[in-house]
């Protein structure tokens, strides 16, 4: 008995925009069950009064002061785009919103 | 289009409960996570680089000027500075943002629980501030094959990313109750205390016609002693003027509704600044979830104690402060000072005082001609085609008795046109004082002879009827005559 179901991990496909077929469904709410499963044996350790670790590193206050640096040539910039127009970058239009 | 209730009526039966966010883009000469430049105005795409472009193993640093305009917002609006705090991830699908999230902060703002008061009709107002956090401007989405550049219709779009990455401040009120009927005038008020605040601290010109300021203006209506009602969130409202018709029209909109037994749905409105009206957008049954979580490429922050003592004793002096100055040195009623307050022109009158005119001369215009153009003009009093130094040197023409109002305000009309400053004005449109008291002298006596029964009443004493004369000789001299001197040419002939 899967504690993900099947219409948790379309709603996970879906926020990540991964096409996800009925098969696959079932296969990765099984295979994600494990995953979690796993992950419970770190919630047996006692972490009283530990502050959650945000950083790998044992930072804080890492800044850089207000001084421009140069930015990249447009042309390398757009370079990368799969399609470009008027020096932008052009994506499929946008649905379910109005700008 | 909706149907809408009277305002008025609607404010009888339901209490409002506004709740503001705004967003304010930072004065910064660079981003927040990378070096690019933050001027306004460059060619599309070219204040890019690896870290706002998302490439593969760009790593952000934060700014640290932002950081601190940030903790200075939050100490203005006496909030308390976070000990601890840190950047999230806000994940989203949208070609605005190219990582497909937003580095913004969730649980652990920068400033919390603070306050900022407005008067409005001589109550105060207290509106609470939940918090002040720090995340970025997205990039700006160009729609193209629609009719009319909104996405309704469009076949594509078009991104310049110059804007990614620009730190934003954003500001979110708790919900404020209590401002009943007032409602709009108090989210009005707000805003623009808000405007004033953080342009007094240096950090951002806050100008709104450039969007470096934006506002959502949530809304909802219960009836006295029931539960609040749904709201409704209004994005990007962006004039002072828009905020006070964005919750006008929600009311309006709403009270009509729950008249009619319908409920308010939670949903995200659009703001139609040539109609004033709102529109539905995103519902929030829909709406995305964003699945926050701690930004792992960014340090967390302690800001010191000391550091923040430091800010906090470094702050300037903050608009209430600076207006109760001011309205002592410029010698106004609270009422008076009041109306300048509404009409947003402390900053034009202190400006036009400092180019050397006095402060009534320069609450004069402000307040009356030019606040009657601006309005007429639907626009705001700062967006009018004058500024304050050609004012201040209206008024000097005034004093020096080379123009009266009447012909300061043709002069008005000249400037507001783009003709150039009121002295260029005054030359090219021949509007000047008739000072030559020999031709004064001629209308006058031409005056009093075609009007001899009311000479014959001077002549007896009843001076009021000189209005007559005065009449007939600013006509005769298309206007350009100084009152005062052809009555006192009158009173001479006459008395
Ligand atoms: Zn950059």
């Amino acid at each position: 008995m899967s504690t993900i179901s099947r219409e948790e991990v379309a709603h996970l496909a879906r926020l990540a925009r991964l096409e996800v077929t009925d098969d696959e469904l079932d296969a990765f709410a099984g295979q994600l069950d494990v995953i979690l499963e796993s992950m419970k044996t770190l919630a047996e350790v006692d972490t009283d009064g530990v502050q959650p670790t945000s950083h790998a590193v044992p930072l804080v206050n890492v800044f850089r002061e207000d001084r421009p640096q140069p930015s990249l040539p447009r042309d390398a910039v757009l370079a990368g785009a799969p399609d470009t127009a008027e020096d932008r970058f052009r994506v499929p239009r946008i649905l379910d919103e109005e700008a | 289009m909706s149907r809408l209730n009277d305002y008025d009526k609607a404010v009888e039966t339901y209490e409002p409960v506004l709740g503001l966010e705004t967003h304010i883009e930072l004065d910064t000469n660079t981003k927040m996570f990378c070096g690019c430049s933050t001027a306004f105005g460059a060619e599309p795409n070219t204040q890019t680089c690896p870290v706002c472009l998302a490439l593969p193993g760009a790593l952000p640093v934060a700014n640290k000027a932002a950081i601190e305009a940030t903790v200075k917002i939050g100490l203005a609006l006496n909030c308390h500075i976070a000990e601890w705090t840190r950047f999230a991830r806000k994940n989203y699908f949208y070609p605005d943002m190219p990582k497909n999230f937003q580095t913004s902060q969730y649980e652990e703002p920068l400033c919390e629980n603070g306050y900022v008061e407005v008067a409005v009709d001589g109550v105060d107002y207290r509106i609470e501030i939940e918090r002040v956090h720090l995340e970025e401007d997205t990039g700006k989405t160009l729609h193209v094959g629609g009719a009319t550049g909104r996405i309704h219709g469009a076949t594509e779009s078009l991104v310049d990313y110059n804007r990614a990455g620009i730190p934003l401040v954003e500001i979110v009120t708790k919900p404020v109750p209590g401002t009943g009927a007032l409602a709009p005038e108090v989210a009005k008020a707000y805003v623009a205390e808000l405007r004033d605040i953080v342009r007094s601290l240096g950090v951002s010109d806050v100008r709104m016609e450039q969007g470096s300021l934006r506002c959502d203006v949530n809304l909802s209506l219960n009836k006295p002693g029931e539960e609040w009602g749904t709201r409704t969130e209004t994005k990007n409202v962006n004039s002072l003027r828009s905020v006070e018709r964005a919750v006008r029209y929600e009311v309006r909109r709403q009270s009509a509704l729950l008249d009619d037994g319908v409920k308010i749905i939670q949903e995200t409105r659009h703001f139609h600044e040539s109609t004033g009206e709102t529109s539905p957008g995103r519902s929030k049954e829909e709406a995305t979830d964003y699945r926050y979580f701690p930004e792992p490429d960014l340090a967390v922050m302690e800001p010191s104690r000391e550091w923040v003592e430091e800010l906090r004793a470094g702050l300037p002096e903050l608009p209430r402060k600076r207006r109760e100055r001011l309205q002592a040195t410029w010698g106004l009623g609270d009422k008076e000072m009041q109306s300048v307050v509404n009409a947003d022109a402390v900053g034009l009158i202190e400006a036009t005082v400092a180019a050397g005119t006095t402060p009534t001369g320069a609450v004069k215009w402000w307040l009356g001609e030019l606040s009657r153009r601006a309005n007429e003009a639907g626009a705001e009093l700062g967006a009018l085609a004058i500024t304050p130094e050609q004012v201040a040197e209206l008024q000097g023409m005034v004093d020096d008795g080379r123009l009266n109002d009447k012909l300061a305000r043709q002069v008005i009309d000249g400037v507001l046109a783009g003709e150039g400053s009121p002295v260029e004005v005054a030359a090219k449109r021949g509007l000047e004082v008739v000072s030559d008291t020999g031709a004064l002298e001629a209308a006058v006596d031409e005056a009093i002879s075609a009007n001899p029964a009311v000479a014959e009443k001077i002549r007896g004493g009843t001076h009021a009827a000189a209005g007559v004369l005065i009449g007939a000789v600013m006509k005769a001299t298309k206007g350009q005559a100084d009152a005062g001197t052809v009555r006192k040419i009158i009173l001479e002939k006459l008395g």
